[in-house]
C-alpha cells in the first residue's frame, strides 16, 4: 500500500492533497471528537479516571506549547532561545499579576520579544 | 467541573428566547479578545503553510476541517519534513487526542433533555481550546436550553472567521516582515498558556501544564518521534498523582473560590 508511504507533495493529483488532509488531518482530529461525544454519556466528570484523562490532555497541549517555544518553525526560530521562554513566561508573569487578563498577558509577552530582540540582540 | 463557572455577561434566564436568539448572542462573541487572538495566531498559521508549499484553498480547507490550531501546526510541520501519510495521521492522531476529554468534558455542560446525538456530533467538530474554554466558562451561567446554540453561535462564527483570515493571510503572507510573523507565531503558546490555565479547576489541571512544558525537552531528546504522547502520559500522570493528594488536602480545608477562566469578554 504505497498510498501510506507517499507525502504530501508526492502525486500531481489536483485532489491528493485534499486527500492527505482528509485522512491524516480532517478524520485524525476528528476520530477524537466523535469518541468524546459517544464517551461523554459514559463518564462522570468527577470521577478519577475522567481527571487523570484530563491530566494527560491538559500535559499534551502543554507539549504542544513547549514544541512551539524550543522549536519554532518560522521567524520566530531566529530569535535566541533563552529570549523565547523569557516573553512567554514574562506574558504568564503578567496574566497572574492582573487577575487573569489574557490581553495585558499577550501584549506583555509580545512587548518582551519584540521590544528586546529589536533593542537588544538585533532584528533578524 | 466540580464548581460552577461564574458567567461573565448573565442573559437573564426568565425570558425566553428562540434558538436564532441565542444563536446571534453566541456569534456576538466573535468580538472579543480570545477570539481575535485566535484569529491573528491563524495569520501566522496561515504563513507557515504558505511557506511548507500549501496551497491557498488546501490552507482554508485545513483550518475548517482540522480546526484545532496545534493540529493545524503539526500537520505543516509534517508536511515540511515530507512525511508520510500514515507518520503524518499519528503525529496528528496524537496530538489530537485532548480533544476526546475536552469533548467528554463539554457535552454533560452544553446539552439539554431533547439535544440529539446528531447535534452534539456537529458541535464536537467545533470544540478547541477557544471554544472549550469559552463554553466552561459561559454555558453554566445560562439555561439549559439555550446552551447549545448559544455555543454553536460562538464557535461556528470563529471557525468561519478562522478560514477566512486563513485564506487572506495566505495571499498576504510573502508581505509579513519577519518581525511581526515571529510576533503572530508567539501569540499561540502565549495565549494557550493562559487561557489553559484559567480554564484549570482542579491542581492537577496546572501542575498538568507545568509538568508537560518542563517535560517535553527530555521527552524530545528520549523520542524524537513520539515526544508528545510521552509528554503527555510522563506529565499527566505526575501531575494526576500530586495534584490528587493537593486537591484531597484542600477538601479538608474551606473549598477554594471560583476563579474567572480567563474569559472577560462582552460589554
Amino acid at each position: 500500500m504505497n498510498l501510506l508511504t507517499a507525502t504530501y507533495h508526492q502525486f500531481d493529483a489536483w485532489w491528493w492533497p485534499y486527500l492527505f488532509i482528509l485522512i491524516a488531518g480532517w478524520f485524525a482530529n476528528d476520530m477524537w471528537r466523535i469518541l468524546g461525544v459517544v464517551l461523554a454519556g459514559r463518564l462522570s466528570d468527577d470521577s478519577a479516571i475522567f481527571t487523570y484523562v484530563k491530566s494527560v490532555a491538559t500535559a499534551l497541549v502543554a507539549g504542544v506549547i513547549a514544541q512551539l517555544i524550543f522549536l519554532p518553525s518560522g521567524s520566530l526560530g531566529l530569535a535566541p532561545m533563552w529570549l523565547r521562554l523569557l516573553s512567554v513566561a514574562a506574558g504568564f508573569a503578567a496574566y497572574k499579576a492582573s487577575r487573569n487578563n489574557v490581553l495585558v498577558a499577550v501584549l506583555v509577552g509580545e512587548a518582551v520579544l519584540l521590544g528586546l530582540w529589536a533593542g537588544l540582540v538585533g532584528m533578524p | 467541573m466540580d464548581n460552577p463557572a461564574d458567567p461573565a455577561d448573565p442573559a437573564n434566564p426568565a425570558e425566553t428566547v428562540s434558538t436564532a436568539r441565542w444563536f446571534a448572542r453566541g456569534a456576538r462573541q466573535f468580538l472579543s479578545i480570545p477570539a481575535m487572538i485566535l484569529m491573528a495566531s491563524f495569520v501566522g498559521f496561515a504563513g507557515l503553510a504558505r511557506a511548507s508549499g500549501i496551497g491557498l484553498v488546501e490552507t482554508v480547507v485545513m483550518a475548517g476541517g482540522i480546526w484545532a490550531l496545534p493540529s493545524c501546526v503539526v500537520l505543516v510541520g509534517a508536511v515540511q519534513t515530507g512525511a508520510s501519510l500514515a507518520a503524518t495521521f499519528i503525529a496528528v492522531s496524537l496530538s489530537a487526542f485532548r480533544l476526546m476529554p475536552m469533548v467528554m468534558s463539554i457535552v454533560p455542560v452544553m446539552r439539554a433533555e431533547r439535544t440529539s446525538k446528531l447535534t452534539l456530533l456537529f458541535l464536537s467538530h467545533f470544540v478547541a481550546v477557544t471554544a472549550w474554554v469559552f463554553g466552561m466558562a459561559k454555558l453554566p451561567g445560562l439555561p439549559r436550553e439555550a446552551r447549545a446554540a448559544y455555543f454553536a453561535g460562538f464557535a461556528v462564527t470563529l471557525t468561519s472567521g478562522a478560514m477566512i483570515v486563513a485564506g487572506v493571510s495566505h495571499e498576504l503572507a510573502g508581505a509579513l516582515p519577519p518581525l511581526l510573523a515571529a510576533g503572530l507565531t508567539l501569540l499561540t503558546p502565549l495565549y494557550f498558556t493562559v487561557s489553559l490555565w484559567g480554564a484549570a479547576r482542579l491542581a492537577s489541571d496546572r501542575l498538568a501544564l507545568a509538568f508537560g512544558v518542563a517535560a517535553w525537552p527530555a521527552m524530545h531528546w528520549l523520542e524524537p518521534n513520539f515526544e508528545l504522547i510521552w509528554t503527555g502520559l510522563v506529565g499527566g500522570t505526575a501531575a494526576f498523582l500530586v495534584g490528587r493528594r493537593i486537591d484531597a488536602g484542600r477538601r479538608r480545608r474551606v473549598p477554594a473560590a471560583t476563579e474567572n477562566a480567563g474569559m472577560e469578554v462582552g460589554p
